[in-house]
């Protein structure tokens, strides 16, 4: 409960700060001590030394594994304004708004990691997406921004339309908003086709959070979204609000995973194939990385989707490691892109030469996000394949996954190719020596998960 | 009357708004028809709410079970607020700089 509180309270005092100062600078020392304050917060919340005890009646339910995904999002929160903050300035006049909505968005995602109920995963997803509009148009002048923006809001509200939908049928079959799907109708009352109601709420919500998190065959709005948005919100997009989705959406789905017949298993490959399938090969045909990012984003919830497919304890581990591997690697690049004017391949051409801190940082994010060993991506890849053997899943599927990684080496590569092995002059924004340190302690963190996954996953267990 | 015919109903009004989506290509329009979807929802939500509420009280007179549905419409209500006023302001934003609601300008994006 600490977290949703403190988050809401800290997101209205961002925005009077803007009121009392108008230096960016100091809005942006606010609002990373605030998010230490939540962070210290949510821990507090995690190891039971101080909690906020509100009778929510079963709305919302607080576990080890909801908080520890809290942590983890807050931190990567935490991680992007340090490394970004002086990109969330330039944006335009708004700052002290801008660290607002993204506290409004962190409320919606704890929200997320915590309900207990289909109204609040409703409210949850709403509170998150709400803000996101608005950042998503952050740049009032500018067209793409706008039309971004559009898009984002009229894809979204039509796919919320889909998910009440769905939470409506199950409502009739079951009488109940609870995640388990069980009804809580005496046996007298039998509503004729209960179970096509359920079914059929059980596909639109599928079919809703599929919209959410970007997976094939509901992913076109994603390209243009992430492309169109200011990149620094485009960064916090594809990592913190993504996995929040990715967490609401096993949540749902592993409640009901006993009403789910053979059927949901065939389904969902086909959803993971399509989706690894369109992200990876178009990812290939890009010439801008940041639409690259954009579909590269989209094979990564390819790969988030076994989870799903597995409902284990090792499906958990692996979200847990690939929502790290992702979201760490992801903030990573994207801060590197943003310090480079042009975002062509050929924008990079001879950062190694101009810059060599940056560069090497770059690779190291760029080979954890292809799954390299000895990087923070290789374990989240591994677990995930894993657990899709340990639940005895189709060995096809792995393969074909495999195979998908292999084509996403190649684009990753030709960014550290066009970064070493080409000549140019990279137009480079002003880079501080902070920024430097920061990029290279976020590149060892990367290393290290890599080589020892357990310090991210034993703090599940104590 | 029996559940089925606002099953029936709801069923056709969100196909419509469904439709209106997939089709319109005026912002306003569009956004009018997620409404409209929304509203098909709120309405099924009310009628189901009515009949487990009915049969449930057959069974115990002083049961609860079953009003809970008319609590999310509310619910559904204050959010879809919410979003008319961020939705507005996107597409006002829109209209300052192309002098159109037309959804067709989105594909300008593509290049």
């Amino acid at each position: 409960m600490n977290a949703i509180i403190v988050s809401a309270i800290l997101g209205v005092v961002m925005m009077f700060s803007g009121m009392f100062t108008k230096h960016k600078s100091t809005i942006t020392l606010t609002a990373i001590a605030a998010l230490f304050i939540l962070l210290g917060a949510n821990l507090l919340n995690s190891y039971g030394i101080f909690s906020i005890q509100v009778n929510t009646h079963e709305l919302l339910y607080f576990n080890k594994l909801g908080l520890y995904f809290n942590t983890i999002l807050i931190a990567a929160t935490l991680i992007f304004v340090l490394l970004s903050g002086r990109e969330i300035e330039n944006v335009g006049i708004n700052t002290a708004e801008y660290y607002a909505l993204i506290f409004f968005v962190l409320c919606g995602t704890t929200i997320l990691t915590s309900f207990n109920g289909l109204l609040m995963l409703f409210l949850g997803i709403e509170i998150m997406s709400i803000p996101l509009y608005i950042l998503t148009g952050a740049e009032k002048r500018n067209l793409k921004s706008n039309e971004a923006s559009l898009k984002y809001f009229l894809m979204g509200a039509f796919s919320t339309g889909i998910m009440l939908m769905g939470i409506a049928l199950l409502y009739g079959a079951t009488g109940s908003f609870a995640l388990s799907g069980q009804s809580v109708l005496p046996p007298s009352v039998g509503i004729p086709g209960a179970s096509f109601l359920q079914a059929g709420g059980l596909i639109l919500l599928f079919v809703s959070m599929c919209f959410k998190v970007s997976a094939a065959p509901f992913h076109f709005w994603t390209p243009d979204v992430y492309d169109g948005a200011p990149t620094v919100f485009t960064s916090f997009m594809a990592t913190i609000v993504k996995a929040a989705g990715f967490f609401a959406f096993i949540k749902v789905f592993d409640a009901n995973a006993a009403l789910l017949g053979p059927s949901w298993k065939i389904l969902l490959s086909i959803v993971i194939i399509a989706t690894l399938f369109v992200g990876n090969i178009t990812a290939v045909f890009q010439r801008s990385i940041k639409r690259m990012l954009a579909y590269s984003s989209i094979a990564q919830a390819g790969f988030m989707l076994f989870a799903l497919y597995s409902y284990n304890d090792m499906a958990y581990q692996g979200i847990l490691l690939y929502t790290v591997a992702y979201c760490l690697a992801t903030i990573g690049f994207f801060a590197v892109l943003m310090k480079v004017k042009d975002y062509t391949f050929d924008g990079l051409n001879g950062l190694a030469a101009a810059s060599p801190v940056l560069a090497f940082a770059a690779t190291v994010f760029l080979l954890s996000l292809a799954g390299i060993p000895l990087t923070a991506g290789f374990f989240a890849k591994y677990y995930m394949l894993a657990s899709v053997v340990k639940a005895g899943g189709a060995l096809w599927i792995v393969i074909a996954a495999v195979l998908f990684a292999a084509v996403s080496v190649y684009y990753y590569f030709k960014v550290i190719q066009s970064m070493y092995f080409k000549e140019g002059q990279p137009e480079l924004n002003e880079i501080s020596t902070g920024f430097k340190v920061g990029v290279l302690l976020l590149a060892a963190g990367i290393i290290t998960i890599g080589v020892l996954p357990s310090i991210v996953l034993n703090w599940l267990y104590f | 009357m029996p559940i089925q015919y606002y099953i029936y109903f709801c069923l056709t009004l969100f196909s419509i708004g469904i439709i209106g989506v997939l089709t319109r290509r005026n912002a306003i329009i569009v956004f009018m028809c997620v409404e409209l979807m929304l509203n098909a929802v709120n309405l099924l939500l009310v009628a189901f709410s009515k009949m487990h509420h009915g049969a449930a009280l057959a069974a115990n007179p002083h049961t609860a079970v079953g009003i809970e549905g008319q609590l999310f419409v509310f619910f559904i209500m204050v959010v879809a607020a919410a979003e008319v006023s961020v939705g507005l302001a996107i597409i006002v934003m829109m209209y300052r700089n192309t002098h159109s609601v037309d959804i067709n300008f989105l594909n300008r994006l593509k290049n």
